[in-house]
């Protein structure tokens, strides 16, 4: 038994690296730093780890030429999931751009949320050390920050020191929107985070006024979705004074049509913000499981965010069209192959066309695809690379365990070879 | 196998050869000697009439890192318009301003570039520099590594700690980040912006630090020098792209004392403002002081007109610049208490009176600068123009006439504001090995490369004589990188990986102790997990690292 200390995490996106885990064999227990994500994603039983062929047990070699088979006789294959590290990622690609097929991350229709307001008119951002150590205003919209990263406060903000903050303490929070689920946000003296709450539904309405005041804009109204004016103007004055406020947004809670206008919305208050003589950024909250690895490796492989088509012999990008769920309700895919090397939760949609699954090891299935091959999970089963929600830092991921599981580069690269 | 070039005309600055006809051997990826052993040749290239270079080597180019990516991003419609199918030999992909990765290896492949160095590697973004670069294929890469508006570094001027403790940052980041020099983005200037600075002159003090952009490019020249590392401190001066800067690139040499510094795209730094529009060039007074001072060394930074985009670690200046964004989007972002960031679409037109007058200036500065091995030819690829563009200025550089034609093309006021038209010098193609081979080699302080002397690896291009330097320049016969032939007619025919060079100081392992304390109280990632392994590098079975001697160092 041995314990590993400073593990980063491939599955928070906010970059733990200070995890202690002990090492039993194959099984791995937290023993320090763990969290409501982190460690179930850690400690998860590594279950069924055989390759099937149609549900029948199989070898590695045949199910690799099984998935060959299959890849060779299609017209439209859509890659999905995309859920793995940078060497997963190129892999996967590779294969992409020899077989025709649509890359797709499973989360794009959210990260399309920042996409569309970024390729529009663009922000101004900025990276977690930023936060720690400068941030003295937080406004938080419509996002329950510690149900998606339970340590992003202990982490970034009631931090013991900051370089900039006499006391990072005193820093404030505001809630737009949804309340937060717990107190993760309350100040060490107790105090708790400003909410003004609103309905999900409303927030484009409310980011929109902010985008407007910020303005100097009149709004003819004493109250939008039932928050007085003078309540959000009180928020741009806060921002105004600010040193350095930052505007966090979680694309993933912004669930309602066309959000990436709520999204330009607070992107343009940030600049407007900054073009009147003070400094603020936003802060897009979200991207884990290898979102963000997979817009990256995507990104400079073939110029385009993760949702791509090789079709036509170069990848295309097209935000809409070429959705999984889409393709595959159209009948426009003739063949699924899934990547999900982190949760075994995360298992493929449900499709006559025939499936390759690359599955963390012990995904279970209601409808047994045609080829699945459990994969070990990096940063557990092999050293990788993943990014970090904010993009600029990728993290090294580190191998605890030689569990005989294969990487997915292992085995795309495989798939690829036996073409 | 041994190959042999025979015939060809020779240039080979580095060798002292300027256009003899000679043969060339190779053999396992070197150049060697004729064989004295009478032994068969295996394969024989007849290159009579052919022009014989080393292969060249891009010395600023923005192919790598973070930036680059969110560049691409940006622009779905820019990739749209240059899609580039797979073949064969090659991957897909995406080309024009800011090409994906693998395309970009192909491209500078094809126009018989086998080298190109990242000038901004921030650390924290140093894996994402490497990884990118380790996705394009066949060209040899490296990275400046970014410094001056680090926290660390600002803390430790304030706090007076003595150069030495500097040198051992300075040695400890160039290791942790592997890179082969170090660059310094407007001095302290990304890290004023955080605290709502929007300008920063040389003897312009941080507001939260006591220290002036002055004093970081002293002190880091300093340890640049006394580590022995062989690039010069690579400036981006401050005042970037305002109208006005020349003086403040002029008191930047005279600041710096003696010590070897390369001031990058320096066209952007070379702005008067006389004339009816307070704009003019400081073309003629930037090369005579840096044909006065030995100890600097410039490249260009050309613009060319047409649609490009802007990705700058100058995020005060970028956003600045940022209301000429063309088409209007832009993106600055703060990055880790280490940098920033700044992207801007520019649209460089030649009938705009700035964009003319910056053409001209760049020409005027490669024209005025008497010494080809102290000046480089680069666009800063894609903030002047693409890569794409470097025949079309090699043209503008070798054909006077060439030259006046598209003068006589822009802006009208611009022409009136331009020395170029009474510039009758024009570039040989010695001069253009210099700059694109031999020069930048020696700067960057690559051994064994940037020359065709025996022993050195086999990076050769191969062009057909033409008087039309642009065709000429386009398309080389052949490129041979580490000896293996991968281009013909400028078309890849073998996708080979190079190699990532890098330099490797000693430095005071005790520096370990600030920097983890730092690191604990204030980043976000532990130590350990910041500094990058070789087998990050190595493991994919591509990649490789070449480490390079330091002055003084056998």
């Amino acid at each position: 038994m041995t314990e590993i200390t400073e593990i980063p995490s491939p599955f928070c996106g906010i970059g733990t690296d200070d995890l202690s885990i002990q090492i039993d064999g194959t099984q791995l227990t937290v023993t320090g730093n763990g969290c409501a994500v982190n460690t179930p994603a850690f400690e998860q039983a590594i279950g069924d780890s055989l390759p099937s062929i149609n549900g029948q047990t199989a070898t590695l070699e045949q199910a690799v030429a099984k998935a060959a088979e299959i890849l060779r006789n299609t017209q439209q294959p859509v890659f999905g999931g995309c859920a793995s590290d940078v060497n997963g990622m190129r892999a996967l690609l590779a294969l992409a751009d020899k077989t025709g097929a649509v890359v797709d991350n499973q989360n794009f229709n959210i990260a399309r949320r920042n996409l569309l307001a970024m390729q529009d008119s663009g922000w101004m951002n900025c990276t977690l050390a930023e936060i720690k150590n400068r941030c003295d205003l937080l406004l938080i919209v419509g996002t329950d920050v510690e149900g998606f990263a339970p340590r992003f406060f202990e982490r970034y903000l009631w931090t013991e020191h900051a370089m900039f903050l006499d006391k990072p303490g005193d820093r404030k929070v505001i809630y737009l929107g949804k309340a937060p689920s717990g107190s993760a946000s309350t100040r060490p003296d107790g105090k708790q985070a400003q909410v003004i709450p609103c309905a999900d539904a409303d927030l484009p309405e409310v980011s929109a006024s902010l985008s407007a005041l910020v303005r100097g804009h009149f709004l003819q109204a004493d109250s939008v979705a039932g928050i007085a004016i003078s309540e959000l103007q009180a928020i741009i004055d806060k921002l105004k004074t600010a040193r350095y406020g930052v505007v966090l947004w979680g694309a993933g809670a912004l669930a309602f049509e066309h959000a990436e206008l709520t999204v330009q919305s607070l992107c343009s208050l940030v600049k407007d913000i900054n073009l009147q003589g003070n400094r603020c950024s936003g802060f897009p909250l979200g991207g884990k499981e290898g979102d963000q690895t997979a817009n990256q490796v995507c990104g400079w492989t073939t110029g385009y965010p993760a949702r791509v088509n090789y079709a036509r012999g170069f990848p295309e990008y097209d935000p809409f069209l070429y959705d999984t769920q889409t393709l595959l309700n159209n009948g426009e895919a003739d063949a699924l192959l899934w990547l999900q090397s982190f949760n075994q939760n995360s298992r493929p949609p449900h499709t006559q066309v025939p499936s390759i699954v690359l599955g963390r090891a012990g995904m279970q299935f209601d409808q047994a695809p045609a080829v699945y091959i459990p994969i070990g999970t990096p940063g557990i089963d092999h050293a990788g690379h993943a990014y970090r929600l904010d993009n600029v830092v990728a993290i090294r991921l580190k191998k605890l365990r030689d569990a005989g599981l294969p990487s997915s580069a292992d085995v795309l690269s495989a798939i690829e070879h036996a073409l | 196998m041994l190959i042999k070039l025979t015939g060809g005309r020779v240039y080979d600055p580095a060798s002292g050869i300027d256009g003899q006809q000679l043969d060339i051997y190779v053999e396992n990826g070197r150049i060697v000697a004729p064989p004295s052993d009478g032994r068969p040749v295996d394969q024989e290239y007849d290159l009579r009439g052919k022009v014989v270079m080393s292969g060249a080597i891009d010395m600023h180019t923005h192919i790598g890192g973070g930036k680059g990516n969110i560049a691409r991003t940006l622009l779905p419609e820019d990739h749209r318009m240059d899609p580039v199918a797979r073949t064969s030999v090659t991957r897909s992909g995406n080309g024009h301003a800011m090409p994906s990765s693998f395309i970009a290896g192909y491209r500078y492949a094809e126009m018989g570039y086998t080298a190109c160095f990242e000038p901004a590697v921030l650390p924290i973004n140093a894996r994402q520099a490497h990884m990118e670069m380790g996705d394009t294929p066949i060209v040899d890469k490296g990275g400046y590594v970014m410094l001056g508006s680090d926290d660390f570094l600002l803390r430790m001027l304030t706090a007076q700690k003595d150069q030495k403790a500097i040198n051992d940052y300075v040695a400890w980041t160039l290791n942790a980040a592997k890179g082969i020099g170090i660059k310094v983005v407007n001095a302290g200037g990304i890290n004023a912006f955080k605290f709502n600075q929007r300008k920063l002159d040389l003897d312009e003090k941080n507001s939260h630090y006591d220290v002036t952009p002055r004093q970081i490019l002293q002190t880091l020249a300093k340890a640049v020098q006394e580590l022995g590392v062989k690039h010069p401190l690579h400036v981006h001066g401050c005042n970037l792209g305002v109208p006005g800067n020349v003086d403040t690139t002029l008191d930047t040499i005279q600041g710096v004392e003696g010590l070897p510094m390369h001031l990058t795209h320096i066209q952007f730094h070379s702005y008067g403002t006389e004339g009816d529009f307070k704009f003019s060039s400081g073309a003629a007074q930037i090369a005579e002081a840096i044909n006065k001072n030995p100890n600097i060394s410039a490249d260009v930074g050309q613009i060319l007109f047409g649609q490009t985009v802007t990705a700058s670690g100058d995020n005060m200046r970028q956003h600045a610049n940022h209301r000429f964004a063309n088409p209007n989007k832009w993106v600055c972002m703060d990055i880790e208490c280490d940098a920033g960031c700044g992207v801007v679409p520019f649209k460089y037109k030649d009938q705009n009176f700035v964009n003319a007058l910056q053409w001209a200036i760049g020409l005027e500065i490669f024209l005025l600068v008497e010494d080809p091995w102290r000046i480089f030819l680069t666009t800063d690829h894609p903030n002047g123009a693409p890569f794409t563009s470097y025949p079309h200025l090699i043209r503008l550089l070798m054909d006077k006439s060439f030259r006046n034609d598209m003068l006589a093309t822009i802006h009208p006021e611009a022409q009136k504001m331009t020395t170029l038209a009474s510039i009758d010098r024009e570039y040989t193609l010695n001069e253009i090995a210099i700059m694109t081979r031999a020069g930048a080699a020696r700067i960057i302080g690559l051994q064994d490369r940037g020359a065709l002397a025996e022993g050195n690896w086999a990076d050769i291009t191969v062009y057909t004589e033409n008087a039309d330097r642009q065709t000429m320049f386009s398309k080389p016969d052949y490129v041979f990188k580490d000896g293996e032939l991968v281009v013909r007619d400028g078309e890849v025919v073998k996708v080979t990986w190079g190699t990532t060079h890098i330099v490797k100081p000693d430095y005071d392992l005790s520096i370990e102790r600030d920097l983890q304390h730092y690191f604990d109280r204030y980043l976000t990632m532990k130590l350990g997990n910041f500094k990058i392994s070789d087998d990050e590098i190595t493991e994919d079975g591509r990649g490789s690292l070449s480490v390079h001697p330091l002055r003084g160092v056998a």
